[in-house]
């Protein structure tokens, strides 16, 4: 006999998926099945039953070998590390729930350390500008009811977010949106020809890193004012008729990728597309929409800003909270070479940072909190493999559109086991310890 | 649990009647008590030459949720010198008009406020709303769901299906641990979603085909019909407007001749919120003036209507409201950053920034219409003092808010002070005012008051024995004279020492204790009602992102300490 899970959280990525069901086997150890997920969020769920996964924490010895310890060992090293340092980064949180990002932020408060998420390499830039400028935005069902103008900009959910589009922005029929895919006209603006692309009623093929240029013709084409022949490698025919398309719409809604967030420009792109969603509610509705990547970012940004005040590169070194990315964000950090500790969890920056930066991170004493063996882990000193959030444990996670949803268990951990919170209670009580604070 | 006896303070209790007379006050088990139920073992808390209320209520405030935490995301220049170490107790803090969780339950403790309600909970956003009520220690919290623009609520109400309406009701605030059922601009918000508004109670409401008028009736009588501890709370439309009193009136108008009915001592069918904002005359922001006699003149008379004021303070602060047109309005008007949200099925929100600045009339007039409303109140235990927080100002204004409604000579310096103090005096009453508030007529305004219209009274808001024991002491001597009033903004600013449920919280203004915060919600029993299940199962199938199964908030993380005040309706 086996059983059906229904409900359950996808943890993969921002659009956190909570249709997905998932069977298990009788004695709730094993995934036999998932339904409704994607093809990378079905492997999340079955991956957390490999074979060869490591359950017990290791410590690096002087030999470069691994050592088996107990999370007793584990949660002693890892406060001893928190509570010597001076100046400690603690980076990831993306990949876990609320309630260990919480823990997490206790922790911090009292080794005085530098509290980073992975939106330091995604979002951060668009939260900058959110500081700016504001943010126009809705909640996904929203979209799904009433938009009919849909813009995908810098992004390509059809490979990142697989099942955005099904759920909630181009193929869903709503409220007010009875025909689906008939009733919403989709432009991307995308260098590339991506899947996204081809499903596009326009594509404008933006000249690579000129999106702000792009972003500014089309304010400019809205008044109908004078442009140039053509802008970012975009005739100015295209855009005076995208402006049309935008403005004729009802309710429209701009998405947003890296590929505006990351590239030249960075924030100041975000200003614009901001600017240009503002000026579009002079003429109709719109929102405007950052494609979060992993599945609680957003979760992470919201439990610092209501502890702390802000939402991420927070540092809390000098007692109090401090924030100002370019000074107290991760890679600055360490590429200036300030930090003398580490502490990751739920996300590898041994493989999304620049090199420079991952050097730094291999010379001080890291610790890595992962149910997987990564390239972070791989320069650790102390690695820790954990349950498997919204797998193997629950708890809080936010959407990209900020809209909270609570994780489901499945299966549970292999023996012995902890979860991310339980092992972080274990090194803040020791930390307390240490540091003689009730 | 330990025993306290606060000895020979100047004891102010609407609830018992007690105007300043020197009385002791016993605590026990986390009750207040009869003196002679307290052991001689019983702490003794000197309060001779000092004043003993009961702790503060908060009718009104956007202190945990989405909106205030996007307040804080977006506005960095907030936390500009307010931030807070560590100490003692205390964790790290941030912010001056949206502080951070903790800081915020550690500035209301200080001041002697142990109860709040955060104003306007978008249903879908409950278990972000309920996290950060976890994360403020101390205050006992509810929070209030908004329905004013929930297309359950307009669809039962074109039909005028009350009975359906109260039976969501009751799903909903089971499903969100809400505590009240909060009305903003009703009908207007969903016009918002494609761009537009509800100006008037009359103006129809784009597809659905009701008027704000009979939301407003509709969501009154289905509120009776439960007998919600407290009564609708309203927003209404037109907010901010010059010659906005007429709506505000209208919509008054509504509840004429309703009555109450509830098992909790509520005596009042409609409370209209931050009444400051909704009570202006003119036509536009030059010959803009104060309807607040209007307005408090219409209240006063009718019994079944409570108010709170959204006192301006002259601060730097950040607006957010479930009234996403006028935030669009308001980013128009001051150019400053614009967040907004619109959230499926329920609601919307808008943030913008706002500096009410002295040199400024319309806002020295705001502030003068806020005193107006509170000190033409005839009934203190029906007009409470609001900032509306963060909207007029921060909460922790509330001492500044009081000094000048008891003292006159505190706000002729401020009158003074203003840039266009002669329109200040020309377009509103506040300089033929000289009715200075009284500490008995502050103790109805912020606590005995706030507490009745809740449905609380039996609990807090009052020093009689049986209720919850949340005491403060001021240091305030009634009997000498203040020097100088700027002595009662200090005083109400760090309170001599706080209880909170029988827990010392703060002492000589230092919080000494992270308490036992609970979280207050209403369950309200119904009849089995198989079409309104059916209506919430296709919604969710249909119209919702996320499934029915994970709507709810559930204990464990979101609500660890609930205290449910039970409502039975199936009669």
């Amino acid at each position: 006999m086996s059983k059906k899970i229904t409900d359950v959280i996808c943890p993969f990525c921002g659009t956190l998926c909570d249709d997905i069901e998932v069977l298990v086997s009788d004695d709730g150890k094993k995934i036999l099945e998932v339904y409704n997920a994607c093809v990378i969020g079905t492997e999340k769920f079955m991956h957390s039953g490999a074979k060869d996964r490591i359950t017990r924490p290791r410590m690096r010895q002087a030999d470069g070998s691994w050592k088996e310890v107990s999370y007793d060992e584990a949660a002693d090293y890892a406060a001893q590390v928190l509570a010597k340092a001076k100046k400690p980064l603690m980076y990831g949180w993306s990949s876990t729930n609320c309630e260990a990002q919480s823990m997490g932020n206790e922790i911090a408060e009292v080794a005085r350390a530098c509290v980073d998420n992975t939106a330091a390499v995604c979002h951060g830039t668009t939260l900058i500008a959110v500081q700016d400028i504001g943010l126009p935005s809705c909640t996904l069902g929203e979209i799904k009811n009433r938009a009919d103008r849909v813009i995908f900009w810098g992004c390509n959910p059809a490979h990142a977010h697989p099942r955005h589009m099904s759920r909630y922005s181009i193929f869903p029929r709503g409220f007010f949106t009875v025909k689906g895919q008939m009733s919403r006209k989709l432009v991307v603006v995308d260098p590339r020809v991506t899947d996204t692309a081809r499903m596009a009623d326009v594509h404008l093929q933006v000249a690579q890193g000129q999106d702000y240029e792009l972003l500014c013709a089309l304010r400019v084409a809205l008044k109908k004012e004078w442009l140039p022949d053509t802008v970012a490698g975009v005739p100015k025919e295209k855009i005076y008729e995208v402006a049309e398309i935008l403005k004729s719409g009802r309710f429209g809604i701009i998405f947003f990728g890296m590929g505006v967030t990351q590239s030249l420009g960075k924030n100041h792109n975000i200003d614009e597309a901001i600017a240009l969603t503002k000026d579009l509610n002079e003429y109709t509705k719109y929102s405007i929409m950052p494609m979060r990547g992993h599945y609680n970012v957003t979760g992470s940004g919201e439990v610092l800003a209501w502890q702390f005040g802000f939402p991420y590169s927070v540092d809390l070194t000098r007692g109090f909270p401090r924030y100002n990315p370019g000074d107290s964000s991760s890679i600055d950090l360490l590429n200036r070479g300030e930090i003398d500790a580490a502490f990751v969890i739920g996300s590898d920056p041994g493989a999304h940072f620049p090199i420079s930066a991952v050097k730094h991170l291999a010379h001080v004493p890291l610790v890595c909190v992962d149910p997987h063996i990564t390239p972070t882990s791989g320069v650790s000193k102390l690695h820790v493999p954990v349950a498997f959030n919204g797998v193997e444990t629950g708890g809080s996670c936010y959407r990209m559109d900020n809209v909270p949803i609570d994780g489901r268990k499945v299966v549970d951990a292999p023996e012995g086991m902890l979860s991310d919170e339980e092992f972080l209670v274990m090194v803040r009580d020791r930390l307390k310890k240490i540091k003689g604070v009730a | 649990m330990s025993e306290y006896i606060i000895k020979n303070g100047h004891v102010f209790d609407p609830v018992q009647g007690i105007k300043g007379d020197k009385a002791d006050v016993a605590i026990k088990n986390g009750k207040i008590v009869k003196d002679s139920e307290v052991s001689k073992s019983a702490k003794v808390i000197d309060a001779k030459g000092k004043t003993v209320m009961a702790g503060a209520v908060e009718i009104h405030a956007h202190i945990a949720g989405p909106k205030v935490n996007l307040g804080r995301i977006y506005r960095p220049e907030d936390k500009l010198f307010t931030c807070t170490p560590t100490h003692g107790h205390e964790r790290m803090g941030s912010g001056n008009s949206i502080p951070s969780t903790f800081k915020t339950g550690y500035e209301y403790a200080r001041m002697g406020y142990t109860t709040a309600m955060e104003a306007a909970m978008p249903p879908l956003f409950s278990r972000h709303t309920h996290e950060e009520i976890r994360d403020t220690p101390i205050i006992d919290e509810g929070a209030f769901p908004v329905f004013g623009n929930n297309w359950f609520v307009m669809e039962y109400l074109k039909n005028r299906e009350v009975e359906n309406t109260a039976a969501y009701i009751a799903w909903l605030l089971r499903a969100t641990k809400g505590y009240a059922v909060k009305v903003v601009n009703p009908g207007g918000t969903e016009a918002w979603h494609w761009g537009l508004n509800c100006l008037t109670v009359n103006d129809p409401v784009p597809y659905f085909d009701i008027t704000p008028a009979e939301i407003i009736k509709g969501l009154i009588d289905a509120n009776e019909y439960l007998g919600l501890p407290h009564s609708m709370h309203i927003h209404p439309n037109n907010l901010g407007n010059p010659g906005n009193y007429t709506t505000t009136l209208d919509t008054l108008k509504i509840a004429q001749g309703i009555k109450p009915k509830n098992k909790f001592g509520r005596e009042q069918v409609l409370h209209l919120t931050h009444t400051q904002f909704h009570s202006y005359k003119g036509t536009n922001w030059g010959d803009f003036e104060s309807g607040a006699k209007e307005v408090m003149d219409y209240i006063n008379k009718n019994k079944n209507i409570t108010v709170d004021t959204g006192n301006v303070t002259l601060d730097e602060t950040t607006t957010m409201t479930a009234d996403g047109p006028f935030e669009h309005h308001l980013t128009e008007l001051n150019h400053l950053k614009w967040a907004n949200v619109d959230v499926e099925v329920e609601t919307a929100a808008g943030v913008v920034p706002y500096i009410y600045s002295p040199n400024i009339s319309v806002c020295a007039i705001q502030w003068a219409i806020g005193l107006e409303l509170a000190l033409y109140a005839k009934d203190p235990m029906r007009c409470f003092i609001t900032t509306d927080h963060p909207n007029a100002g921060p909460f922790t204004r509330y001492p500044r808010v009081i000094k000048w409604l008891m003292s006159q000579r505190a706000r002729e310096t401020q009158i003074n002070a203003f840039k266009h103090k002669d329109k200040v005096l020309s377009q509103t009453g506040i300089g033929a005012i000289d009715r200075e508030l009284t500490l008995y007529e502050i103790a109805a305004m912020t606590r005995a008051g706030p507490a009745k219209s809740l449905g609380l009274s039996s609990m807090c808001g009052g020093l009689a024995p049986g209720m919850d024991a949340d005491v403060v002491v001021y240091n305030i001597n009634p009997e000498k004279p203040f020097e100088n009033p700027d002595q009662i903004e200090a005083a109400f600013s760090r309170a001599a020492c706080v209880f909170k449920s029988g827990v010392e919280v703060v002492k000589d203004g230092e919080i000494v204790s992270s308490g036992n915060k609970r979280t207050l919600w209403v369950n309200a029993k119904v009849n089995d009602n198989p079409q309104v299940m059916r209506d919430i199962t296709e919604k969710f199938l249909k119209y919702y992102s996320v499934t029915q199964a994970n709507y709810e908030s559930l204990g464990h993380s979101f609500v660890p300490n609930p205290y449910a005040l039970e409502v039975d309706a199936t009669q």
